[in-house]
């Protein structure tokens, strides 16, 4: 058997993100399965008892790294310190979360350990002791099972919103152990000069549950209210097709599609959108998906779950005060 | 300054991706092979840097003949050089394999400031700009949309969007930085920019030029492996809500979605 499962946890401004709550459920899954021990290790400063929620969810152990080099992410001081801790502690499996933060840190650290890492998978299993990770690849056209057979760890990135958080249990505690903190002054060469909150404080695409989508049918950037009203009842962050976004519509920000944000929400809303190939694989993997445009013969309606044929513009006020009535 | 892109093809996005009768690759036989997206953007931004501080641009790729093509876009855009390590060994590596080829390569010459697309739009691994600075051991900045150099050349500060910020980040020269949308707008190859490209230099290497062997890169020198490669779930087809009015067609739905799909 293998030394365990380490998930990386992330936290933002000192609170614990929600990737890190549903890696550490899937970290316990898996060990429960190959009757393993599960560790997260979490990086920043003056954390306080925030760490020790990870318990809740499955951690047997918590690693803190508590330290002013670490208040905030910069990739060459958060790999030095978890590549120290995976050579010292040994883990067979180190999964972290496909966020922006984690991709990039996963990606330094499994070249540094000389590893294999999937990236952004959906999917994870085990055969043995050996992680079968099933990722997206081509924005989702096709899905590649992958695995590493001749290195350890074995290492891959989970995607926001696809494995589920396990009911946190109050009564679990793990054991807290404080990570030394040595870094090097060549790992301090990047700095952050400013961090500036968005201010709408909507959900990222890459993270929503819910996405209220606007295509070349909005015909301008002003008609996006009627999806930015729309998605304010239902709880949900508005996005656009690549159409909309080159047209000057929508922020780069916005754009789902293959060259744009891969997302993967419980109901996407495609209004005004045709439904190109590249946007279809970048919103497939969506649980339910609604399409509204005029045109019957949109591609996008072989995608939806539930289609309207109609003008969105009468359309999308009627799903707002539907919507209205039931939340 | 001089600085690099690393760029790679890949199939258009157009492309229906078909997986081969190994069940480990896709088909290839009709595919038009097109610079990543955002290899493109780095192209731009490095031309912008010279532009305004002098220097070099020299762009790498890694792959068969085809790859040539797209080298000579570079060119045409206005690269200076283009560097293509042309062996079959080195193909079909997981992202460590294909950094150590690019780091070898890039070893070769004088850099300032090395960009990378953040992700490439065919496997999506968003890891081989992240592999090479470890490699080089240089500062990575990923997924960027502005880049700022310092007067004095030894400083660059960069805009990272993140989920709910933006992350401003300062650091020095050499760097590597991995390009998002948003950054630039590429420019078209002119007509003057293609014929002048056919005189620049383009460099073709081995492994061996290089200093590597065929066991350290390409798919015998790669830890993560394809298991298998599978169509995405089926979605089967949707019902077209049917009613006379949109105002029906509207309760409808929403009716459905809280009873039938359950999720509001």
């Amino acid at each position: 058997m293998g030394k365990g499962i380490l998930i990386i946890a992330e936290q933002r401004g000192g609170t614990l993100r929600k990737i890190s709550l549903e890696l550490v459920s899937e970290g316990r899954r898996l060990a429960d399965q190959s009757g393993q021990k599960v560790a997260a290790v979490v990086l920043g400063h003056q954390l306080g008892e925030e760490p020790k929620k990870l318990a809740a969810y499955g951690a047997d152990t918590i690693y803190v790294a508590d330290a002013p080099e670490l208040k905030h992410y910069t990739p060459e001081a958060y790999t030095a310190v978890l590549s120290d801790l995976i050579k010292s502690q040994e883990p067979d499996i180190v999964i972290g979360g496909a966020s922006q933060q984690g991709k990039e840190l996963a990606a330094k650290l499994a070249a540094r350990l000389e590893t294999g890492l999937a990236m952004d998978c959906v999917g994870l299993r085990l055969e043995g002791d050996l992680l079968i990770a099933k990722r997206p690849i081509y924005a989702g056209k096709l899905f590649a099972e992958v695995m590493c057979e001749t290195a350890r760890p074995q290492m891959a990135t989970g995607r926001p919103n696809v494995f589920a958080i396990q009911e946190p249990d109050a009564s679990k505690a793990a054991e807290i152990v404080t990570v030394e903190v040595a870094i090097k002054p060549e790992d301090l060469r990047t700095t952050l000069v400013e961090e500036l909150a968005d201010q709408t404080g909507k959900v990222d695409l890459t993270e929503a549950t819910c996405i209220v989508s606007g295509g070349r049918g909005m015909k301008e950037a002003d008609n996006f209210v009627i999806l930015e009203k729309l998605a304010g009842i239902i709880g949900a962050t508005v996005g656009a097709s690549r159409s909309a976004v080159d047209a000057g519509w929508r922020p780069q920000s916005d754009q789902v599609g293959q060259t744009g944000k891969v997302v993967n929400p419980n109901l996407y809303v495609a209004c005004g959108i045709s439904g190109a190939i590249q946007h279809l694989a970048g919103m497939g993997s969506s649980k339910v998906i609604v399409a509204v445009n005029k045109d019957p013969d949109a591609p996008i309606f072989q995608k939806a779950d539930y289609g309207i044929v109609g003008d969105l513009f009468e359309v999308v006020p009627v799903l707002e005060e539907e919507f209205k009535k039931i939340m | 300054m001089n600085i690099l892109i690393c760029i790679k093809q890949i199939p258009d996005t157009e492309t229906q991706i078909k997986i081969d009768s190994g069940g480990k690759g896709i088909q290839t036989a009709d595919i038009k092979w097109v610079m990543n997206p955002y290899d493109e953007f780095g192209v731009e931004e490095a031309l912008r840097i010279k532009e305004k501080n002098g220097g070099k641009v020299i762009v790498v790729g890694v792959g068969p003949q085809r790859v040539v093509e797209s080298l000579r876009t570079s060119l045409a855009m206005g690269a200076d050089e283009a560097i293509h390590v042309d062996d079959p060994a080195a193909d079909g590596g997981d992202a460590l394999a294909t950094a150590r080829v690019l780091a070898a390569a890039v070893k070769q010459v004088p850099f300032d400031l090395i960009f990378c697309g953040q992700r490439a739009v065919d496997d999506d691994n968003a890891q081989v700009g992240a592999a090479l600075s470890e490699l080089l051991q240089i500062p990575l900045l990923s997924v960027i949309t502005k880049v700022e150099i310092s007067d004095d050349k030894t400083k660059v500060k960069v805009t990272r969007p993140v989920e709910g910020a933006t992350w401003v980040f300062e650091t020095t020269l050499p760097a590597l930085i991995t390009t998002q949308k948003g950054l630039n707008e590429p420019r078209y190859a002119s007509l003057p920019g293609i014929m002048k490209a056919k005189k620049k230099p383009l460099a073709a290497k081995k492994l061996g030029d290089l200093g590597l062997s065929a066991d350290q890169v390409g798919a015998a020198g790669s830890k993560l492996t394809i298991k298998a490669l599978t169509p995405p779930p089926e979605r089967k087809a949707g019902k077209i809500i049917e009613a006379e009015t949109p105002q029906e067609k509207g309760a409808i739905l929403v009716k459905l979605l809280r009873e039938e799909a359950k999720i509001i």
